[in-house]
C-alpha cells in the first residue's frame, strides 16, 4: 500500500469536532491531516443556521476562553444575535447567534487552509490500522495509506448514514453527501462497539413563499455581545426570524399520516432524542397541545432559504407539503429541501477515557456526533479537547480533563463517558450540579488560564484576564468599603422601590438587593474608578450572588473529595472483596479515575463506594 | 483476616435463651476449645446444630447449650459463624463470653456484625443501617419502626416530597432550557408554595427524629430523692413492669452504670442504678450529692418525694437542683402516708405513686409518653426518622428549602432559587440514593413537549 504521507495526527472528518481537533492539534505544534468527504461540506451546518442557544452558547464561550475557533467564526458570521434568558439569573444567559450558513463554512475552510502544520484533504477514511492495540495509520477509499501516531474519528452522521423521507430511503450523509460506508466495518473489526442513533431536520423553504404578515417578527439583541471574549468589534443584526403556529389542521393532517412516518412504522432502528422529537412525536406525546411553535430562520444573507424551525419529520414528501400549508403565512410554502431523518452509527463513549482516548486502542480518540451526542456546540467541545489531548499524547505529556466543577466540557464529557447515552445527548444547563459557577460570563476566567497553560492562548490574552480579575478584585474590595448613608441613598431606593434604610450601608450591601445594580448605585459613589463594562458585569454578579456562590463553591469542595480520590486505571475490580457483581462488571468497564466518577456510574451503589473507600485505605497504608 | 468476634447477641434477659455468636475464620477453632460434645465443631457439616457443655478454662461446665455451626460463605456476615444458644441469664452468657474471649476471640464493637455483613457485601448501606437499628432498638415500637423503614417507609415519604420538589424543578428549568418555547414559566408563588408545602413536610419528618432517637435509645432518666424515699423501690417496681431488666452496661466512657427498663412501650434508660441502690442502703450518703452527674446526663429527671415523712431541707435542694430540667415529681408512698409537698413544687403536677403496690404507675407512663408525644408514635402509619443521617439529611433538606422561599421573597431570579432547590432534592436523593440532575432532565422530558 502506497503511504502518501506522516503525521502525527489525522483527523477522519471536517465537522464541528473535526476542525476544532485539527486546528488545536496543530496550533499545539503537531503536524496534522484533516479528511473530509467533501472540502464543500468542511464546517457545514447541516440543521439550524444557528450557533449557540441555551447552554450551547456556554459551550461555544468555553470552546474559546480555552483557545478553540467556533465563537471567533460565529461573531464574523452572524446575522442575528440574542441572549437568551435575560430575565433569569446571570447563570443562564445564553447567547445564540443566527448566522450566514454559507460564510460559516467558508471562513471555516479558509481558516484550516491558512493554518500552519495542518493539511486538509477531501477523502473517505475506509480503514484505521493498528498493531498492538495502538493506532499507526489511516487508509482512504482510493487506497492510500496515511501514518498517523494519533487518530481522532469525528464522523458525524456519516457512518453508514441513512435518510428516510415516508417510505423513501436512501444511504446517504447530511445535506446529499456521500456516506462514508465502509469504516463501521473496520471500527467493528479493532474492536469498537457501535450504536445506531437518528436525528433528523425540517424542510427548508423559499422566503418568497411565506407570508410574513401573518407571522410575529422576532428581532435580535440592541446591544450585541459577542461569543469571542477575543471579539473587539461587533456588527450588527442583519436579518430576522419569524414565528408561527401549527394549528388542529396540521395536527389532524399529520395523524391521519401517521401509519406512512417511518418513526410509527417500525422502520426506523436508530435512537431518537427525546429533547429533540419530530413533529409527528409531539403530537402523539403531548396530544393536549393546541399549537406548536414554528420559528422560520433565515439561512443566510444572499439565499432565499430558510430553515423551519420546530417541524422536524420523516413524514412523506406530500405530507409534508400539506402540513406546512395548513400553517398561517405558509399557505403556499414551496419546499427547497425536504424534511428527512438521518440514522447514522457511532460509538458507544463509555469506550472512552475522560481524554476521549478509546480505552483499549490507544492514539484513537472520539469526537463530536460520533461519540453519541447532537449539536454543533457539542461536536466542537469534544473535538477541541480530542485534538489537544491527541497532541499531548504525541508530545508525551498528561492528559487534559476538566472536571464537571470546571466546566460544561467537562459535565459533557463526564456525563458521555460515566454514563454513556441511549440517545443523541444534548447540553442543557439543568445537566449541570454548579450552574451558578459555570456562567458564560466567567468562561474565560475558569478556562482561559487553563488554555494559557496548554499553549492555545496567547501571552497577551492571558495577561488582559489577569488584568480584568485584578480590576474586578480590587473594586469589590473597594465597595465593600464604600459606605451609602440614608441621606443619600433612600431616595435613589425609593425610585427604585427598594426599602428604605436608617443606618448607613456598605454599597456592597445594597447591591446584594436584587432590584439594586451597580450602575444605579454610582451616583452614591463619588470616587468610583472608570472600569471596563466587562469588569463592572463581574463586580456585581460576585456581589449580588456571592451567598449562592459560596454555597456552590462549598459543593464544589465536597465533590473534589470524592474526585481527588484517585482509582489506579488498570486496577482488576473483580479481585476487589465486597463488591457487588453488577458494580465489579460496570468498574471494570468504564474504569474509572477517580471515587468520584466511579460514584456516577449507574449500578454502582453508595455501598459498593464504601467498599471502595475501605479498599484505598487499605492500600494507602 | 479480621479476627475473630464474638458478643452476645440476643438482649441478655429477655426470653428463655440467649445466643453468643462468633464470627471469623477461626470461629469454629475457638468454640471447639470451650465446646464438649459428641464430636469436634470442626469435624461437623455446616449448617449443623449440636448439643453439648460450655466449659471454662478449668474445665468446669458453665452451662448446657446448642451450638449452630455455619461456614462462610453463606452466614450473615459470609464469614464463618458459630451461635451458641445458652439458657439466658446475665450471669450465664457473661460466663460464656469470657471462656472466648479466653480462647481467642476479640469482643464484638457495637454493630461490627453488620459491618462485616456490609464490607463482605452482604447487604447494602441502607439495609446496613436498619439492621444496626433494630440491633440496637430496646423497645418495642423501635423494632417495629426499623423493620418498616428495612420495608421502605421512610423512603415512601420522602420519595413523595422529592417528586413533587424534582417536578418543580423541571418546570422551572425547562424554561431556562427552552426560553422559546411557550410554556407557562413556573409562577414565584407556585414556587413558594410547593416549596413551603414540602418543607411543611420535611419538618413533621424531622420533628419525629427526636422521638425516634427515643425510641431507639430510650430516655436518659435519671431517679433522685433523698435516702430511703424508695428510689429502688420504685426502680424494682419498674423492672417488674417491665419483667426483664434489659442490660446493664459497664458505664462507656461516662462511668455510670445504666439499666434499661420498658414501662410499657417506653423505654427507659436509667442511670447511676447502682448509685441508688447503695445510696439507699448506706443512709449517711447524701444522694443529691451522688446523682449530680446522672442529673446533667438525664433527657428527664424523675424526682421521688416520700408521702409518708414531712418535707425538709434535703427534698428542698433536690428540687432545685433539678429545675429547669424536664422532671416528673412522684410521691411515692402513697399509700401510707400524705403528706403534702405543694409548697415546694408550686404548680407542677405530682404523681402519687405507691412503688410497693404499683399504683399510679399507669398514670407515671402516660406522664412519659405525654411528654415525649409517644402516644401518636405508636401509630403504626406514622413515618418515624430514627437515623442520624437520615435526619441530618432532611435537616440539610429543610434550610435549602427555607433558602429557596427567602430567595423568592427577597425577588431572586428563579434559576437562582433553583440552586437552593437543587440542595434539597440533593439532600433528600441521599437518603434514597437518588441524584437530581439526571431525575430533573427525565422528569423534563417526561412532562414537557420541547425540542426542535
Amino acid at each position: 500500500m502506497a503511504v502518501a504521507g506522516k503525521y502525527d495526527v489525522a483527523v477522519i472528518g471536517g465537522g464541528h469536532a473535526g476542525v476544532e481537533a485539527a486546528l488545536a492539534a496543530a496550533r499545539l505544534g503537531c503536524k496534522v491531516v484533516m479528511f473530509s468527504i467533501s472540502l464543500d461540506a468542511v464546517g457545514n451546518l447541516p440543521c439550524n443556521p444557528s450557533i449557540g442557544g441555551t447552554a450551547k452558547g456556554h459551550l461555544v464561550r468555553e470552546i474559546d476562553a480555552l483557545g478553540g475557533e467556533m465563537g471567533k467564526v460565529t461573531d464574523a458570521v452572524f446575522i442575528q444575535s440574542k441572549m437568551l434568558n435575560k430575565g433569569k439569573g446571570p447563570a443562564v444567559h445564553s447567547l445564540r447567534a443566527q448566522v450566514d450558513r454559507k460564510k460559516y463554512h467558508m471562513e471555516i475552510k479558509k481558516r484550516l487552509e491558512y493554518q500552519e502544520n495542518l493539511d486538509v484533504k477531501q477523502a473517505e477514511i475506509v480503514d484505521i490500522l493498528t498493531e498492538n492495540n495502538a493506532v499507526y495509520a489511516v487508509v482512504t477509499q482510493t487506497g492510500m495509506q496515511y501514518l498517523a501516531k494519533t487518530v481522532i474519528i469525528a464522523t458525524g452522521t456519516y457512518l453508514r448514514g441513512k435518510i428516510l423521507i415516508g417510505d423513501y430511503e436512501r444511504e446517504s450523509g447530511p445535506d446529499g453527501m456521500f456516506p462514508a460506508k465502509q469504516l463501521s466495518e473496520s471500527l467493528k473489526r479493532i474492536g469498537i462497539k457501535l450504536l445506531r442513533f437518528k436525528t433528523g431536520t425540517p424542510a427548508r423553504i423559499h422566503a418568497d413563499s411565506v407570508d410574513f404578515s401573518k407571522m410575529t417578527e422576532e428581532l435580535g439583541d440592541e446591544k450585541i455581545v459577542p461569543f469571542s471574549f477575543e471579539t473587539k468589534e461587533i456588527s450588527e443584526n442583519k436579518a430576522s426570524c419569524w414565528l408561527t403556529y401549527t394549528n388542529s389542521k396540521t395536527h389532524q393532517i399529520i395523524r391521519d399520516n401517521l401509519s406512512r412516518a417511518p418513526l410509527y412504522s417500525g422502520r426506523v432502528e436508530g435512537v431518537g432524542a427525546r429533547y429533540c422529537p419530530s413533529i409527528e412525536d409531539k403530537i402523539v406525546r403531548f396530544e393536549g397541545k393546541e399549537r406548536h411553535q414554528i420559528f422560520i430562520e433565515p439561512m443566510g444573507l444572499d439565499t432565499k432559504e430558510m430553515y423551519a424551525q420546530g417541524i422536524s419529520t420523516s413524514l412523506p414528501e406530500d405530507v409534508q407539503i400539506q402540513m406546512l400549508r395548513s400553517i398561517d403565512g405558509l399557505e403556499n410554502v414551496e419546499i427547497m429541501r425536504t424534511a428527512y431523518a438521518i440514522e447514522y452509527d457511532c460509538c458507544d463513549p463509555t469506550q472512552l477515557y475522560g481524554s476521549l482516548e478509546f480505552k483499549n486502542i490507544s492514539g484513537l480518540f472520539g469526537a463530536g456526533q460520533f461519540n453519541g451526542t447532537s449539536g454543533y456546540e457539542e461536536a466542537a467541545a469534544q473535538g477541541l479537547i480530542a485534538g489537544i489531548n491527541a497532541a499531548r499524547k504525541v508530545q508525551g505529556k498528561k492528559s487534559l480533563i476538566l472536571d464537571r466543577s470546571q466546566g460544561y466540557i467537562g459535565t459533557l464529557i463526564d456525563d458521555l463517558v460515566t454514563k454513556g447515552t441511549n440517545e443523541p445527548y444534548r447540553m442543557m444547563t439543568s445537566r449541570s450540579e454548579y450552574r451558578l459557577l459555570l456562567r458564560q460570563d466567567n468562561a474565560d476566567e475558569r478556562l482561559t488560564p487553563i488554555g494559557y497553560e496548554i499553549g492555545l492562548i496567547s501571552e497577551e490574552r492571558y495577561n488582559r484576564l489577569l488584568e480584568k480579575l485584578s480590576l474586578t478584585e480590587k473594586e469589590i474590595r473597594r465597595l465593600n468599603l464604600v459606605v451609602a448613608s440614608p441621606d443619600a441613598a433612600n431616595p435613589i431606593l425609593e425610585k427604585w422601590r427598594s426599602s428604605p434604610i436608617q443606618t448607613g450601608i456598605r454599597l456592597s450591601e445594597l447591591l446584594k438587593r436584587p432590584e439594586i445594580t451597580y450602575e444605579k448605585t454610582a451616583s452614591l459613589d463619588p470616587e468610583r474608578p472608570a472600569l471596563p463594562e466587562d469588569v463592572c458585569e463581574q463586580v456585581e454578579i460576585k456581589i449580588k450572588y456571592k451567598g449562592y456562590i459560596d454555597r456552590q463553591l462549598a459543593q464544589v469542595n465536597q465533590f473534589k473529595k470524592l474526585e481527588n480520590k484517585l482509582l489506579p486505571i488498570d486496577l482488576d475490580y473483580n479481585s476487589i472483596h465486597g463488591l457487588r457483581i453488577e458494580a465489579r462488571q460496570k468498574l471494570n468497564k468504564i474504569k474509572p479515575s477517580s471515587l468520584g466518577q466511579a460514584s456516577r456510574i449507574s449500578g454502582v451503589s453508595p455501598a459498593d463506594i464504601s467498599v471502595l473507600i475501605v479498599w484505598l485505605e487499605a492500600n494507602a497504608k | 483476616m479480621d479476627k475473630t468476634i464474638a458478643a452476645i447477641s440476643t438482649p441478655v434477659g429477655i426470653g428463655g435463651i440467649a445466643v453468643i455468636r462468633v464470627s471469623g475464620e477461626d470461629a469454629v477453632a475457638i468454640a471447639d476449645k470451650v465446646y464438649r460434645g459428641k464430636s469436634r465443631l470442626k469435624d461437623v457439616g455446616s449448617h449443623t446444630i449440636h448439643y453439648g457443655y460450655i466449659v471454662d478454662q478449668n474445665d468446669e461446665k458453665i452451662d448446657e447449650v446448642l451450638v449452630s455451626v455455619m461456614l462462610a460463605p453463606k452466614t450473615f456476615t459470609r464469614e464463618n459463624v458459630v451461635e451458641i444458644s445458652t439458657h439466658g441469664g446475665i450471669a450465664v452468657s457473661r460466663r460464656v463470653m469470657d471462656a472466648l474471649i479466653k480462647a481467642g476471640a476479640r469482643h464484638a464493637e457495637p454493630g461490627e456484625f453488620t459491618k462485616r455483613a456490609f464490607l463482605n457485601g452482604r447487604i447494602d448501606l441502607s439495609q446496613a443501617e436498619a439492621v444496626i437499628d433494630i440491633i440496637n432498638s430496646v423497645s418495642e415500637p423501635s423494632r417495629k419502626n426499623a423493620l418498616s423503614q428495612l420495608e421502605g417507609t421512610l423512603s415512601g415519604s420522602i420519595n413523595a416530597v422529592r417528586e413533587r420538589l424534582v417536578h418543580l424543578a423541571a418546570g422551572m428549568q425547562v424554561i431556562i432550557d427552552y426560553p422559546d418555547e411557550d410554556l407557562e414559566d413556573v409562577t414565584l408563588s407556585d414556587i413558594e408554595n410547593i416549596s413551603s408545602a414540602c418543607l411543611n413536610d420535611v419538618n413533621k419528618l424531622i420533628l419525629t427524629a427526636d422521638s425516634g432517637r427515643i425510641i431507639r435509645n430510650g430516655i436518659m432518666t435519671a431517679i433522685v430523692g433523698k435516702p430511703n424515699v424508695g428510689k429502688s423501690s420504685l426502680l424494682n417496681a419498674l423492672a417488674m413492669e417491665d419483667r426483664s431488666i434489659v442490660t446493664d452496661i459497664a458505664g462507656t466512657t461516662r462511668d455510670v452504670v445504666e439499666e434499661y427498663v420498658n414501662l410499657g412501650d417506653v423505654p427507659l434508660r436509667l442511670l447511676d442504678t447502682a448509685g441508688i441502690r447503695e445510696t439507699d442502703d448506706v443512709v449517711e450518703k447524701i444522694g443529691v450529692e451522688k446523682s449530680k452527674r446522672s442529673i446533667d446526663l438525664a433527657d428527664l429527671v424523675i424526682v421521688v418525694l416520700d408521702a409518708s415523712s414531712k418535707p425538709d431541707e434535703s427534698d428542698r435542694e433536690i428540687l432545685r437542683s433539678t429545675e429547669g430540667k424536664k422532671r416528673l415529681i412522684l410521691l411515692n408512698k402513697s399509700d401510707i402516708g400524705e403528706n403534702d409537698y405543694s409548697d415546694y413544687t408550686k404548680d407542677e403536677k405530682i404523681i402519687k405513686i405507691s412503688a410497693k403496690t404499683g399504683e399510679g404507675l399507669g398514670a407515671l407512663k402516660a406522664a412519659i409518653e405525654d411528654m415525649y408525644n409517644l402516644g401518636r408514635l405508636s401509630q403504626s402509619d406514622t413515618v418515624i426518622v430514627t437515623n442520624m443521617r437520615h435526619k441530618s439529611a432532611l435537616l440539610q433538606a429543610g434550610q435549602a428549602l427555607e433558602r429557596v422561599i427567602e430567595a423568592v421573597r427577597i425577588g431572586m431570579p428563579s434559576d437562582i432559587a433553583s440552586i437552593d432547590l437543587n440542595i434539597a432534592i440533593d439532600a433528600l436523593g441521599e437518603i434514597t440514593g437518588a441524584t437530581v440532575s439526571e431525575d430533573v432532565v427525565n422528569e423534563i422530558f417526561h412532562s414537557f413537549c420541547v425540542g426542535k
